[in-house]
């Protein structure tokens, strides 16, 4: 009892330089959850892949597409049993600003392959019979104020013109982690436009999106679609949708690398400080060490004095910290709009946090323990008066 | 020398030095003396005569370079730091000059320190210690922390603390150096009290020679070595 007492105490003692040192934990503690959920929103298309479905495009790069009469053939290999296609478009919506992610799909197929993306059937069916229609996700719709009915322009890039589209479904995401920041349009009113303006690039798809039956086949078919076009004009690499997913982020492995070092830099610098102030703290109550060791108590006790100051200073700035980062999190995703589809904080997030404000919390507490369970009863007592 | 067989601290032979800045000073040397149960002595000298070592050395809160040091029969000088923790806080309780309280507890909670080392309950505790507190005039300031308390008063609350737990000897150092004339007095008359009411054996250690007047002998150290003046 009076062990929890002198800790609680001890450590509402110097009222302002333990609420700095909980201040600094809190910047700390939130900044490295508020990194870490970046990270993780970058990895998190790959951690929503599903195992069942493979992803063809062109072996060379993204750049280049491959030919629609791939579909076929690709159907017929053993063990697929769906395929649709999708074109990256990468229109602009008012301002580059603006980002988000739009496709041209199949639109007969395109959904049964994602049955992730929550759909009521009239919108589908009103969708399907607009050939200028297209289909939103809940995030993009909110971000925007987009409703159903609305006309969205886009100023084409990759498809260069003035392109608008009129909203006639909006899905949300079976699944927290599913992105509904994309914009589906008909594939075939892109390729019929394309026919008119640029001849060449008709008939061609980004990516084929390939439902397998069984997941473990995943390597064996991948390598069979592969075998099919090879030495062809448009050889095809197929991976996982994982993988696929996972060499986006690995084009941008530099910056992910990069906020992985920062967040653990900010828990480097607080450990620094949190070490400093329980150096102080314990070079101060030498005395009082001293008199408690010559009272009769052990290192023992006064090591669990200082391990649990420190760690009930390092605790309370994770609790505000861990608690704050959900909020800031949720402004940060408003902030950054549509550019990070998936942006929360998971619960792996927070058990680091934890974790980090425990390692603070012990380290910081080592040398200042060690110091006062090896002081001699003498010398410590000479520290009063 | 006195009769060895009932002294409470046999002291025989005992040398100690410190090593500063690369040499051996010598603090004591060849110290032989016995302390009867139920004696208050006042060890006095001159700074650096080597008192408060003595003193710290029979407390058991350092360790002699030679000789024997027996508290009891024990001879502590060959205790373990474990064993030596636990000795103190069965046999020793302490006085210092400036009190040496826990500024974050209470009178009450000061004093029920040492007790949390031993098997008493908690109730067992209170009632101890309200008896302690009572005993030096503070039962209406119990839930006062140290800095409410004036110089005496902390004092008196150490002393608590220091016989909480019914220890073999009491240990003074300085006890009255950081109080004015009155409080001086209180607590000296308060620590004759326990040695003549309570038959607590007392070793105050003293600058000043109207504390020393309150022991029944004085030691005098000087460079190291003993002499003895009985009081009238």
């Amino acid at each position: 009892m009076h062990f929890l007492k002198l800790i609680s105490r001890n450590t509402l003692r110097h009222k302002l330089r333990t609420g700095l040192t909980v201040l600094g934990l809190v910047v700390a503690i939130l900044a490295f959850g508020l990194l870490r959920t970046v990270v993780d929103a970058w990895y998190a298309g790959a951690e929503n892949a599903s195992s069942t479905r493979l992803v063809t495009r062109s072996s060379i790069s993204l750049v280049f597409q491959l030919p629609i009469n791939y579909q076929e053939r690709i159907r017929k290999i053993p063990g697929v049993s769906a395929i649709s296609h999708a074109n990256w478009f990468g229109g602009v919506y008012i301002t580059e600003k603006n980002f988000f992610p739009q496709f041209a799909v199949n639109e007969k197929t395109y959904f049964d392959l994602y049955p992730e993306y929550l759909i009521p059937p009239a919108e589908m069916k009103a969708f399907r019979a607009d050939r200028k229609g297209c289909v939103i996700g809940r995030k993009l719709a909110d971000t925007y104020g987009f409703k159903v009915g609305d006309t969205i322009p886009l100023r084409g890039t990759i498809y260069p013109g003035a392109w608008s589209f009129t909203v006639r479904a909006i899905y949300d995401g079976a699944e927290a982690g599913t992105d509904t920041s994309q914009l589906f349009f008909h594939w075939d009113y892109l390729n019929e436009t394309l026919k008119k303006t640029i001849t060449r690039r008709s008939n061609h798809v980004g990516v084929y999106i390939i439902q397998i039956s069984d997941a473990d086949r995943a390597a064996e078919i991948s390598t069979e679609i592969d075998a099919l076009f090879k030495n062809s004009l448009a050889e095809t690499l197929t991976e996982t949708e994982k993988a696929f997913q996972l060499g986006f982020v690995a084009m941008t492995e530099a910056i992910v690398v990069a906020i992985r070092i920062v967040s653990f830099v900010v828990i480097f610098i607080i450990l620094a400080v949190m070490a400093n102030t329980m150096a102080m703290t314990a070079r101060e109550r030498i005395g009082e060490y001293a008199t408690l060791k010559a009272l009769g108590f052990g290192p023992r006790f006064l090591t669990g004095l200082i391990y649990g100051e420190s760690l009930a200073i390092a605790l309370a700035g994770a609790v505000i910290g861990i608690l704050l980062t959900f909020p800031v999190a949720h402004a940060f995703s408003k902030q950054v709009g549509t550019l990070f589809p998936v942006f929360g904080v998971s619960l792996e997030t927070v058990f680091m946090q934890i974790a980090a404000a425990i390692a603070v919390g012990f380290i910081a507490a080592v040398m200042p323990a060690l110091r006062a369970s090896r002081v001699s009863i003498v010398e410590g007592l000479r520290h009063i008066g | 020398m006195e009769n060895a067989s009932k002294s409470i601290v046999e002291i025989r032979q005992l040398t100690k030095s410190y090593r500063r800045g690369g040499q051996v000073v010598p603090v004591l040397t060849n110290i032989s003396f016995d302390i009867m149960p139920g004696d208050f002595i006042a060890l006095m000298g001159p700074s650096g005569s080597g008192k408060s070592t003595l003193l710290n050395l029979i407390a058991g809160i350092d360790k002699p370079d030679s000789g024997s040091l027996k508290v009891n029969g024990i001879d502590i000088a060959l205790l373990s730091e474990a064993e030596l923790a636990d000795w103190r806080a069965a046999n020793v309780g302490f006085i210092f000059q400036f009190y040496n309280l826990m500024p974050v507890l209470t009178a009450f909670e000061n004093v029920e320190l040492p007790l949390l080392l031993t098997t008493l309950s908690r109730n067992q505790r209170q009632e101890r210690v309200e008896l302690a507190l009572s005993m030096v005039g503070l039962t209406d300031r119990m839930a006062h922390y140290p800095s409410e308390l004036s110089g005496g008063q902390q004092q008196r609350v150490a002393i608590a603390r220091a016989f909480i737990t019914d220890p073999l000897i009491l240990v003074a150092d300085e006890p009255t150096g950081d109080l004015d004339r009155v409080s001086a007095d209180d607590i000296l008359a308060m620590l004759a009290r326990l040695n003549s009411e309570m038959g607590k054996t007392i070793i105050m250690v003293t600058h000043d020679p109207h504390a020393a007047k309150s022991a029944h002998s004085i030691r005098h150290l000087e460079k190291g070595k003993l002499d003895v003046t009985p009081q009238q």
